[in-house]
C-alpha cells in the first residue's frame, strides 16, 4: 500500500465496527472488572452509530471520513470513549486535510491523535490506559517508513498485553489502585481491535 | 440583574435533578441548567446535552460549568471548546458542595471569576 483512500478507511471502520460488535460481552466483562462496566456497550453502539453515518456516502477524502467517524462517536458513546476516540479521529482528520495520506502523513496523524488524547485525559504512556497501545503504535509507525501491517498488529497486541501488569493510575481503574494489576484495560483491548483491523486493511489492499 | 449561569453535568440525570432541587429550595433567580445522563438518559456525559445547557444558562456574566467524573470533565471541555461564546468556566470542586456555594455567591450577583475563586477557596 502507498496511499491509504477513501476505501480503505471504511472498510478500516468495517472491520472494527466487527470485531467491536464481535468482542461486546468480552469487551464488558474486562471493564466489570476494573471499571463502570459499560465499555462494550458503550464501543458497540459508538461503532454502529458510525456504520450507519459512513454507510453509502460518496467520500472524496479520507479526512471527510475521519470527521464523521469522530462527530458520531463523540456524541454516541456515553463513557470516557466517546471524548477519547471522537478527539483521536478528530486529529485523524485535521491533520489528513488537504493531501494524499501516504504513510508519512499516516505516522504524523497517529502522532497527532496520540498527543491528542494525551491532552484530553491528562495520561501519559504506563498510565494503564489506551495511551500506551497508541503509544506503541506510533513508535511502530514512526521506525517503519511503509505501511507495514504486521509491525503495527505485533506493536499493538504487545502493548495491549502488557496493560495487565500495570497499576492505573488514570480513567476509572485509578479508584481500584493495585487491584488494577492483573487485569487487562479495556481501553487498551478497544484499541488494539481498531490497530488490528487497520493492519488487516494494510495487508490486504494492494 | 443578571446572574452568572450554572450548568450541572452529571452521569446520572437523577443526580443533578436532586442537586437543583436542593440548591432552589434556596436560590431562586439563578439560572440553572442540567446536563446528566447520556442522549438517551442513561448512564454517561452528552457533549450536546452541556451545549444546550450552556445555551439555556449564558448570561452577559457567563457560565459556570460543574462535573462530577472523570469523562464528565472531558465533554464539559469539548463543549467549551465547541462553543461560540466566551467567559465560560470549568469549576474543579464537588458537585453538590460546589454547586451550592457557586449558586448561592451567583445569587449575590458576583463575577464569573469570583464564583470560581470562592470554589478554589472552599474546597
Amino acid at each position: 500500500m502507498d496511499i491509504f483512500q477513501v476505501g480503505h478507511a471504511l472498510e478500516w471502520m468495517a472491520k472494527t465496527n466487527e470485531k467491536v460488535q464481535d468482542n461486546k460481552e468480552y469487551l464488558t466483562s474486562l471493564d466489570q472488572a476494573i471499571g463502570d462496566g459499560d465499555h462494550g456497550i458503550n464501543m458497540a453502539r459508538g461503532f454502529e452509530e458510525v456504520m450507519k453515518k459512513i454507510n453509502g456516502v460518496a467520500y472524496q477524502h479520507v479526512a471527510d471520513v475521519m470527521k464523521d467517524v469522530a462527530m458520531t462517536l463523540m456524541s454516541k458513546v456515553g463513557g470516557a470513549a466517546g471524548p477519547l476516540y471522537g478527539t483521536a479521529f478528530l486529529k485523524l482528520s485535521m491533520t489528513f486535510k488537504g493531501s494524499e495520506v501516504d504513510n508519512a502523513s499516516f505516522s504524523k496523524g497517529i502522532e497527532d491523535a496520540l498527543n491528542g488524547v494525551k491532552q484530553r485525559g491528562k495520561a501519559d504512556v504506563g498510565e494503564k490506559t489506551l495511551v500506551d497501545v497508541w503509544t506503541a503504535v506510533a513508535n511502530a509507525f514512526r521506525e517503519n517508513k511503509g505501511f507495514g501491517g504486521e509491525v503495527i498488529l505485533q506493536a499493538a497486541k504487545s502493548a495491549m498485553e502488557d496493560s495487565k501488569d500495570i497499576k492505573a493510575t488514570k480513567g476509572r481503574a485509578a479508584y481500584l489502585g493495585d487491584r488494577s494489576i492483573g487485569h487487562l484495560d479495556p481501553g487498551s483491548v478497544s484499541s488494539f481491535y481498531l490497530f488490528e483491523s487497520l493492519a488487516e486493511v494494510i495487508n490486504e489492499g494492494a | 440583574m443578571s446572574y452568572v449561569g450554572i450548568v450541572l453535568i452529571s452521569h446520572s440525570p437523577k443526580v443533578v435533578e436532586g442537586i437543583e432541587d436542593i440548591i432552589r429550595q434556596v436560590i431562586k433567580d439563578v439560572p440553572i441548567e442540567l446536563a446528566g445522563g447520556t442522549d438517551e438518559d442513561e448512564i454517561g456525559t452528552s457533549i450536546e446535552k452541556i451545549q444546550t445547557a450552556i445555551d439555556k444558562a449564558y448570561s452577559d456574566k457567563g457560565v459556570l460549568l460543574m462535573y462530577d467524573l472523570g469523562s464528565a470533565k472531558m465533554n464539559a471541555e469539548m463543549a467549551v471548546e465547541m462553543s461560540d461564546m466566551e467567559n465560560i468556566k470549568i469549576a474543579e470542586a464537588p458537585l453538590l458542595e460546589g454547586s451550592y456555594v457557586a449558586a448561592v455567591e451567583s445569587g449575590m450577583g458576583k463575577s464569573l471569576e469570583e464564583l470560581v475563586a470562592a470554589l478554589e477557596k472552599g474546597f
